[in-house]
């Protein structure tokens, strides 16, 4: 009877989902709970010195950046959705192209070209004959108003996304009618495109309000200080790692609120359309000068966004080809390329495990374990790095202390301070962009496929093998990529805990940036913004695909 | 016996689906379980192959426990055989890969053989190498039966397995699937809601509702003698009239019908099938039988559907559907006589 007790509530693949749900989710939980650890005088110094700036200055930033991403964002997918215009089908993907392009690195190339001795101001010198710096006022791009804008610039796509998604989805239908009661195609919009689309612009600005909240390098370089530099600093600069977890903790509450926000704006708001008729949308005729009003506005964003910067960093790497065309540039595109093929292969491997788990027995564990796994990555990775570091260095020193005892000899860092822990940041951070992927892909498959081939004498891994993973070989390729690219530009966590003198595209970036070598920094800034692309890519496609009856 | 299924209760998240079954199948029978949906037909059909967990009971294969309550065999060492209705194919995976994916343990000359056996025995042994999403549906039905019946399964669970077909389709391959079930031999349960396909295909109906059988037997034996209202209803429309029981007759607007078990003077319902309402022009020696209109007439092709109005001593109405031979040509407002034929007539307790 020993072939018994499958069907029972723990099997191993339950026990395995759960328990790598667990080991993922750990670091989040070692942040908060260090909220009840005492630190006494650094933490009341803490809230008396900095801890207002940081909040004050995180709150400025996700009202600026969620304004601007929502006027920005939902603005021009409805124009491109809605209105025919030249160059509308161009629009539709090179809307999408800033995200390829990472916070930290349009930061640099504004601050080359607004400095004082950048083009802009040079030229402004040159016209009106000013020869100094009080001869005249311009903007500071490195302020908290700065950061918003760069912010905005780069993540408005989020929402554009998201809204035009939405937008695709609503029946023609619903558009029409509004109109024969009436409404202009403004009012139409307002009162029933956008209401109807608010779960998902909601979505969108809370992704693009977490990349806000998660960034360090941009407000890092803009010395606008923030919870993530706070961290970093509290950490390295005074050596109070748990200090630096509270303010993690600190941090958290405002994802935390983030997220209840966007779910409550959702509220009961998911909306069903009634009927299943879908025609292609008709596009607005418009006037030429409504055309030209048009091309502008989507033209902006692509151009502030996109190809103003990537110009920019492309004529410096061609001016500093010193700097790129040599073995040091190889070996750190190398140590990116081979940090986000690990990252990617496992956090696939992992994602592939987990979801065949959780489709084979849902119960409320798995469910949760799958949860509980995913939350890492609203999670900023300065908060990871410290969650992740605090453990990790721990177990060092107790392994350490043990082998000395015992064995004579030191055994040194096993896990802090190595690769293994930049890895683990990475999975617990990208593992859900791998799981949503691979999970979606396999819905697509009925389980009468599971429970056909079961009765064909293949047991769970058999199946796994034979039938699910050559039928999700495309999702798994995508969820893979998707990783792959997020780990490239990845930053804080990286920062934090690299081995030491490894250095990757993006620490590099940051580097050199930092030491106003911002000509120098644009070589791998550039490659990161290459491979940024990709994804870029693989959504557009995505997208278009992604309207009922529509053929394109 | 090949299977047997003893109290079997199961139940979704505290909803019970399955109250106390039993069922039995011998060697060689095809037995249908019909019904309609949400009585557990399903349910059933996928504790036969261990996908589902029962609270307890036990299902026996051949002479082995297969599920003992909570415990439960997992599919893949059951030796069963399962048709899916939406067929199931494996999309990256060719024809006769398909139908080799069950024939573990088999050498490739073996293998080959009997792919090719059980492919000619469905007629689709010239689509070996196609791509099940080339196939009709008819074709990919014949390759999941070829699929499930290739390593000799001991019995065949069939859950609807026509209803993802279009209806002119659907005769032709349901007796094709018979004839080749039939010459294999093997013991077949299969669900469907369709009492015209259950007849069609089973040895035994095995009629079920709220998750508990109602009755089992042969066809004829649920068809002409119902054991309640239910399944006299199930196989097709059915006139409810009431009755009066009087000396073990019931007495009613059509007739008397001779009943017993029914107190003196106990009203109960009794039901004709429209084919065995007797309609014919009235004549003088019908002065006894209630005046009977027909409201409409309704030409069906095999046969004409009559909508009649029967009154009673009190003028009150009784609505009555009758079937009739379409060659009669009925009247609309001509009066007529209605009687029935009281053998194929059911007596209930009213309910």
């Amino acid at each position: 009877m020993k072939q018994y007790g499958l069907q029972n509530l723990f099997n191993g693949w339950t026990i395995f989902t759960v328990i790598t749900a667990l080991i993922i989710a750990s670091p989040v939980f070692i942040v908060v709970s260090y909220v009840f650890v005492p630190t006494g005088e650094i933490w009341s110094h803490l809230a008396d010195t900095v801890l207002g700036n940081y909040i004050y200055n995180s709150v400025l930033l996700l009202i600026g950046v969620g304004t601007g991403t929502l006027v920005v964002g939902t603005g021009c997918a409805w124009i491109v959705t809605m209105c025919r215009f030249p160059g509308q089908k161009v629009f539709e993907w090179a809307l999408l192209l800033p995200l390829a392009v990472p916070a930290y690195v349009i930061a640099y190339t504004y601050t080359g070209l607004t400095d004082f001795a950048g083009p802009i101001q040079t030229v402004l010198r040159e016209i009106f004959g000013w020869t100094s710096r009080r001869d005249y006022w311009f903007p500071e791009i490195r302020s908290v108003w700065g950061a918003m804008t760069m912010f905005t610039l780069v993540l408005y796509p989020y929402v554009y996304m998201l809204s035009r998604a939405a937008f695709l989805e609503q029946s023609i239908c619903v558009l029409e009618v509004s109109r024969t009661l009436g409404r202009t195609p403004w009012q139409a919009f307002k009162d029933v495109a956008f209401p109807l689309a608010r779960p998902a612009i909601a979505a969108g600005s809370a992704l693009a309000l977490m990349e806000t909240l998660n960034d360090f390098g941009t407000v890092h370089f803009f010395a606008v200080d923030t919870f993530t530099t706070g961290i970093y600093r509290t950490w390295f600069g005074m050596g109070e790692p748990a200090a630096a977890a509270q303010l993690g903790a600190c941090l958290l509450i405002f994802i935390v609120s983030l997220i209840a926000l966007e779910r409550y704006s959702r509220g009961k708001a998911a909306y069903h359309h009634t009927t299943v008729r879908y025609r292609a949308l008709s596009k607005l005729e418009m006037s030429l000068p409504k055309q030209v009003i048009c091309i502008l506005v989507c033209f902006f964003p692509v151009l502030l966004g996109f190809l103003l910067p990537a110009g920019i960093l492309l004529n410096w790497a061609f001016q500093t080809t010193e700097w790129w065309m040599n073995l040091q540039f190889v070996e750190f595109a190398f140590n990116s390329f081979i940090l986000a093929c690990v990252a990617a292969l496992l956090a696939v491997f992992l994602a592939v495990l987990m979801a065949y788990g959780a489709r084979l027995r849902p119960s409320i564990f798995t469910k949760f374990g799958v949860r509980a796994a995913s939350i890492g990555y609203a999670v900023p990775g300065s908060v990871l790095a410290v969650g992740i570091m605090l453990p990790f260095a721990w177990t060092d020193n107790l392994v350490d202390s043990w082998a000395r005892e015992h064995l004579g000899f030191s055994t040194g860092l096993l896990l802090s301070g190595t690769i293994v822990a930049v890895v683990f940041a990475y999975i617990v951070r990208f593992l859900s962009v791998s799981f949503n992927g691979i999970e979606a892909g396999l819905g697509k498959i009925t389980q009468n496929m599971d429970c056909a081939s079961r009765t064909l004498g293949h047991n769970p891994s058999e199946t796994l093998k034979k039938v699910h993973l050559p039928l999700i070989r495309a999702s798994m390729f995508s969820a893979g990529i998707l990783v792959f690219v997020d780990v490239i530009k990845e930053l804080p966590a990286t920062m934090i805990m690299r081995p030491f003198n490894f250095t990757t595209l993006a620490v590099r970036t940051f580097e050199l940036a930092s030491d106003e070598q911002l000509a120098e920094a644009s070589s791998a800034a550039l490659a990161m913004v290459l491979v940024g692309i990709i994804p870029v890519i693989m959504i557009s496609r995505t997208i278009a695909k992604s309207r009922p009856g529509q053929e394109n | 016996m090949v299977l047997k299924l003893e109290d079997i209760r199961l139940s979704f998240d505290g909803f019970c689906v399955l109250d106390n079954l039993s069922l039995h199948v011998k060697a060689g029978e095809f037995v249908c379980l019909l019904g309609p949906s949400g009585c557990g037909k399903t349910s059933t059909l996928r504790v036969c192959a261990g996908l589902e967990s029962p609270l307890s009971g036990r299902v026996m294969l051949g002479d082995k426990i297969v599920t003992d309550g909570t415990k439960v065999l997992p599919p893949e060492k059951r030796h069963i055989g399962f048709l899916f209705q939406d067929f199931a194919l494996f999309p990256h995976l060719n024809i006769f890969q398909n139908v080799a994916f069950g024939l573990k343990g088999y050498s490739k000359p073996d293998t080959e053989h009997r792919v090719l056996e059980v492919l000619k025995q469905v007629r689709m042994d010239k689509y070996a190498s196609a791509l099940p999403h080339t196939l009709s549906g008819g074709q990919q039905q014949r390759v999941a039966l070829a699929r499930a019946l290739a390593p000799k399964p001991g019995i065949m669970l069939l859950d609807e397995p026509f209803s993802g077909l279009d209806s002119g389709l659907r005769a032709d391959i349901r007796d094709e699937t018979l004839h080749v079930l039939k010459s294999t031999n093997v013991a077949a349960v299969m669900v469907t809601h369709d009492p015209e396909e259950a007849m069609f295909m089973a040895d035994r109906i095995v009629l079920m509702k709220g998750g508990s059988i109602i009755q089992d037997g042969a066809p004829h034996e649920l068809y002409t003698n119902p054991i309640d209202h239910f399944a006299a209803s199930f196989f097709g429309e059915i006139n409810i009239i009431k009755g009066i029981i009087k000396e073990s007759t019931a007495q009613t607007i059509l007739g008397n019908v001779k009943t017993s078990g029914f107190k003196e003077g106990e009203i109960v319902d009794v039901l004709i099938r429209p084919e065995n309402v007797i309609v014919r022009p009235r004549s003088d020696v019908d002065q006894h039988f209630h005046t009977t209109k027909i409201e409409a007439a309704r030409y069906l092709g095999r046969d004409s559907l009559l909508h009649l109005c029967v009154e009673d001593e009190t003028g009150a109405c009784t609505h009555l559907h009758a079937r009739i031979d379409s060659q009669l040509k009925p009247i609309v407002d001509q009066n007529i006589v209605a009687t029935m034929d009281p053998a194929r007539a059911f007596v209930f307790r009213a309910c």
